[in-house]
């Protein structure tokens, strides 16, 4: 590898810029490509299913020379909407899968740095934190609070990015009538069908640290297993 | 992908070279059966012979280590094989019965 391009992927990387690393195994000759480059369609599809799955992928031997396609994405993060007790554990759990996590609750009682050692908290109201983020693909937001006035203008904003993750703490009658809200300011059948809600995979949790299991095991499948 | 190791693997290739080091990068770009480490995993590797990250569970690192060294020399890359079908098998190879293909390349 040209020191060069090593330089411009830990660049990429640093300023979460996605970017594949495109590798003739036969002559070593690289190339860096981001979203939307590609010689051909099937390299262009490569290079999406690449940075969409975040899986490595190798051209077929039969086609000549092999190229194998590293794909390098921007770090994982998980926006937690509500400082309360599920996000305790959700926030630790989530900090050792590998997420940077920010919590974003405009209850300062709720946010308080004691609560959260080491996690980003952000006390502005849902929507304009949100925004500020600049969510991507690589984006999980869960909302824990139960309160419309806080989770709607959150899911709002998440629902207008490629976030690959969006999910809502709540029963399945408050997530009945949180779609019937979301449906009403104007979000299509197909955003409705985004949010993941009661979130969490079924395994019988009952304390905030399970159910902050169930939460990352569908995120993590979300994730891994699209 | 790359976690934080990964990031420190392909900052500690840019950093060695920068600092005057010959270097080479080893990725593994394909595995068959049980291995542990996917593909896109990396393995740096400076003239001295010290190295960081990994390809395997330490099965093959020995091995790819000394081809590296090689690679740095000649300044070409080249693609290695490991598995238990290997010829090479009696003396490095995967405990686990996969297979591990990896690119070795010379940070330039």
């Amino acid at each position: 590898m040209k020191a060069e391009t090593l330089e411009r992927v830990l660049v990429d990387i640093e300023g979460r810029c996605p970017v594949v690393l495109a590798t003739n195994l036969e002559s070593g000759e690289q190339r860096l490509l981001h979203r939307g480059d590609g010689e051909t369609d099937r390299e262009h599809a490569d290079i999406e299913h690449a940075l969409r799955v975040d899986v490595c992928v190798t051209t077929d031997e039969e086609a000549g020379a092999q190229v194998f396609y590293q794909p390098f994405n921007p770090p994982l993060r998980m926006i937690l909407v509500g400082a309360v007790h599920i996000a305790q554990p959700l926030s630790a759990m989530a900090t050792l899968a590998g997420y940077e996590v920010t919590i974003v609750d405009p209850r300062e009682s709720f946010a308080a740095a004691d609560r959260f050692p080491g996690v980003a908290l952000n006390v502005g109201w849902p929507d304009a934190a949100l925004e500020s983020l600049g969510l991507d693909q690589r984006c999980a937001i869960v909302t824990l609070t139960h309160d419309p006035k806080l989770d709607d203008p959150a899911l709002h904003v998440a629902l207008r990015s490629d976030a690959f993750f969006i999910g809502c703490l709540g029963s399945r009658k408050t997530h009945a009538s949180r779609l019937r809200r979301l449906g009403k300011a104007g979000f299509s059948e197909a955003d409705l069908e985004r949010v993941k809600g009661p979130v969490g995979l079924p395994i019988g949790s009952r304390s905030p640290a399970e159910i902050a299991v169930s939460v990352l095991a569908q995120v993590t499948q979300t994730l891994r297993k699209p | 992908m790359p976690d934080q190791s990964e990031m420190d693997v392909l900052a500690a290739a840019r950093d060695w070279k920068a600092a005057g080091h010959s270097v080479a990068l080893a990725t593994v770009v394909k595995t068959w059966g049980s291995s542990p480490r996917p593909a896109g995993s990396h393995l740096v590797v400076r003239d001295d012979g010290s190295f960081l990250g990994s390809v395997s569970g330490g099965c093959v690192e020995g091995a790819v280590v000394e081809q590296a060294l090689g690679v740095m020399k000649a300044g070409l890359s080249t693609v290695l094989e490991f598995g238990v079908t290997n010829e090479q098998a009696w003396e490095v190879g995967l405990a686990c019965g996969g297979t591990v293909r990896i690119f070795v390349e010379p940070v330039q």
